[in-house]
């Protein structure tokens, strides 16, 4: 081919892929009614972009949805903020805007929140998956590693050969719980099941999700189960003809024939209740750690695939885990070395759950030491 | 009678058509992405005007812009020093996190309660590890003509990969419930910040450093030998100018400046060491150098605007609604522009006209 028609091509392409990326603009809320309007001013501070199609995209659904819960309420974002210095001016910038809360996103931001929230004690901060609290911070997670476990009874149960590739981000607590609990399901419905753990160093790069997929399903994994921001890895898996477990939200359009099942974010349910205190005036800085009873985590429509008795038992264990009889780090549960960490009876504390470093039988990786 | 465009190729510029030219290619940047943000239903008058509103507006927002400008600034001299010889130094960005790494090293093994000292030992720890990291490549340069660009490029991999394995191995902070950062720096090691905003002392080492370029260049020997090897290496080995040593002497001192970059950022902002500190801070200094032409002085004012770029785009995401990508299209333009101008810089366009045959 011509080469000018060539350069010409590439530059009609990449100009058209850059207005893609300007998506259209937000619709302020319609004007409400004097009585209900309520007048509120949020801040999201994000750590990926709002189309990356999972982690962000999930918290922006929750904004949008506590928006609409809230008539008057005027919410703000920034994305791609990076987990440094930087957030700090955000968050300054949100509140400069009149924002009186403000939600931070991603753990690195934890010590920046401590400091913004110092300067400006009138403001209110939630700060996600962190654990440092002040008088006007608080902080909320999910107890995923239900959801995770639940994913776990169906990717053991689908796979034949035993091996199953876990496509993680970062070695903190809160990716190695899910790992373990995902382990600790999937042996459930398979006993001889091994999940090989690669880790990205990072929670969205698209393009190391997909390589990290590609070397698990190389080295015979037959369904990949992942922790990171992106649709990267259903989207790998489906090309390789590959079972995936998804994450945050249903990710069968990334994977229409493959996609099993997701361990789910129900986000809007808990930026609604905050929201809600801090108008009413309750609001109370407290660590907010709800599970699937509370709905705040959840599965994705399971796939027609997956056997109906496997199908039963999710159902069966996800009562058990609602009504507290039996949590999915109950023991006996053993490390990879096979000692007893968890004594027979035994429910792991809160505590030692969010402090997590270690991994338990039958996970094949290692945690950076 | 027609018309003809004739190029001419142009030798000697001022330093007045030098700036002209920035500015030149920043209005022509603005231009282009006013059309992009005109397209997605935005009126650019008014969205550069919150950016600006947003960036210079207030105190607090000046005072970011400094606080953004500062790493730029000192990366910037580093990248500058550099290019000024023609050795491409596109690594920065790992010797700024070498920089970070050896002065958290500085904290974890020489600390001192008393200010003075710790800054010290951290500054010139900083300067000691991305020293090294800049002699590596400038070693390989000089001994087998390992060409720079790849071999500052990937280190960069190397050295974020060398402190990813200090915050999740040995340096973790066991009081963080396994998560990746090393502990809290003492208050010994932190920059002081001025009134009442987050700007630190950095500024002094950023000023000092670009009055030192400056000197450098112009009035030592050693800033004789780096303009007559990046004018014509070949000339000026043949003048009897050592090519090997200066690449060495250069690329050590490009890493060290590049290091304290890294030291001033975590020791007055972060306080911590802590991944992704530096948000592509080497990666933009290439822009800033390349914008000023390499000048000191361009350099400042240069840094200054990519700040005012940076604190801006917050505002233009939150007031206007923009995404984040937004902003990320007028710094893209912004670097096409000045790629472009490269050409009016090297041609003179001159239209003649031509009499009909």
């Amino acid at each position: 081919m011509n080469k000018k028609l060539v350069g010409v091509l590439i530059a009609v392409v990449l100009v058209a892929a850059g207005f893609m990326f300007l998506r259209p603009k937000q619709e302020l809320p319609t004007a409400p009614s004097a009585e209900t309007a309520v007048d509120l001013k949020v801040g999201f501070v994000y750590v990926g972009p709002v189309g990356d199609g999972g982690w962000t995209y999930m918290h922006d659904a929750g904004r949008l949805e506590m928006e609409k819960a809230f008539p008057g309420m005027e919410t703000f974002f920034v994305e791609s903020v990076p987990e440094g210095p930087d957030s700090v001016r955000v968050m300054e910038t949100f509140i400069q805007n009149g924002a009186k809360l403000v939600f931070a996103t991603s753990f690195g931001y934890m010590d920046f929140v401590q400091d913004v929230a110092a300067k400006n004690p009138d403001v209110v901060f939630m700060h996600c998956s962190g654990y440092k609290t002040a008088a006007n911070v608080g902080n909320y997670f999910g107890r995923m590693y239900q959801a995770r476990y639940l994913s776990g009874l169906v990717a053991g149960k689908m796979s034949k050969s035993n091996i199953i590739g876990y496509v993680a981000a970062n070695p903190i607590p809160e990716v190695i719980r899910g790992i373990n609990a995902f382990t600790l399901g999937a042996q459930k419905t398979n006993p001889k099941v091994k999940v090989k753990v690669v880790w990205l160093f990072s929670w969205f790069d698209p393009a190391k999700e997909k390589e990290a997929t590609l070397a698990l399903i190389d080295a015979g994994a037959d369904v990949i189960a992942m922790h990171a921001d992106s649709g990267a890895a259903p989207q790998t898996a489906e090309e390789a003809g590959v079972y995936v477990v998804g994450y945050n939200n249903d990710m069968s359009r990334y994977a229409p024939t493959k996609h099993l099942t997701a361990p789910v974010w129900n986000w809007g349910m808990v930026y609604k209740h905050i929201a809600g205190q801090v108008i009413e005036g309750t609001w109370k800085s407290s660590n907010i750690w709800w599970g699937l009873k509370e709905k705040f985590v959840g599965l994705a429509p399971i796939s027609s695939e997956v056997p109906e008795e496997t199908v039963t038992l999710v159902n069966s264990e996800t009562e058990n885990i609602i009504s507290g009889k039996g949590d999915v780090f109950t023991g006996p549960i053993m490390n990879q070395k096979g000692e007893v960490v968890v004594q027979t009876g035994e429910k792991m504390s809160d505590g030692d759950m969010l402090g997590m470093n270690w991994f338990v039988m039958g996970v094949e990786g290692e945690i950076p030491k | 009678m027609r018309y003809r465009i004739l190029f001419k190729k142009r030798y000697n510029s001022t330093f007045l058509f030098e700036g002209f030219l920035s500015l030149l290619s920043v209005i022509a940047a603005l231009f282009f992405a006013g059309i992009a943000l005109k397209l997605f239903g935005v009126s650019p008058v008014r969205a550069y005007a919150a950016m600006f509103r947003g960036a210079l507006g207030s105190w607090y927002g000046v005072g970011e812009v400094i606080v953004k400008a500062i790493p730029l600034i000192i990366a910037g001299v580093a990248v500058a020093l550099a290019f000024r010889m023609k050795i491409w130094n596109i690594g920065a960005e790992g010797q700024i996190y070498i920089g970070a790494l050896a002065a958290t090293a500085a904290v974890r093994f020489l600390s001192t309660g008393n200010q003075f000292v710790m800054l010290s030992t951290m500054v010139a720890a900083a300067f000691l590890g991305g020293g090294i990291w800049g002699y590596l490549a400038g070693f390989l340069k000089a001994r087998w003509n390992v060409n720079e660009i790849i071999t500052t490029l990937m280190l960069n991999y190397i050295a974020i990969h060398l402190v990813e394995y200090f915050i999740y191995g040995p340096w973790r902070d066991p009081s963080s419930l396994g998560f990746p950062m090393t502990a809290p720096f003492p208050a010994s090691a932190r920059l002081p910040q001025f009134f009442d905003s987050r700007v630190h002392m950095g500024i002094f080492a950023a000023i000092l450093l670009i009055m030192a370029f400056r000197l450098v260049i112009r009035w030592t020997r050693w800033g004789f030998e780096i303009r007559a090897i990046g004018d014509n290496p070949k000339a000026a080995r043949y003048a009897g100018i050592r090519y090997g040593r200066n690449i060495l002497l250069l690329m050590f001192m490009s890493g060290a400046i590049a290091g304290v970059a890294g030291m001033v950022e975590i020791s007055g902002l972060q306080g911590r060491l802590q991944h992704g500190f530096s948000p592509g801070y080497g990666y933009t200094a290439i822009i800033v150098a390349w914008l000023a032409r390499l000048n000191p002085w361009g350099i400042l004012i240069v840094a200054f605007f990519m700040g005012v770029l940076l604190v801006g785009g917050d505002t233009l995401q939150i007031v206007m609604r923009l995404p984040v990508a937004s902003v990320q299209v007028i710094q893209g333009c912004i670097l096409f522009a000045v790629l472009a101008s490269e050409f009016i810089r090297n041609y003179r366009i001159q239209i003649v006209k031509r009499e009909r045959e």
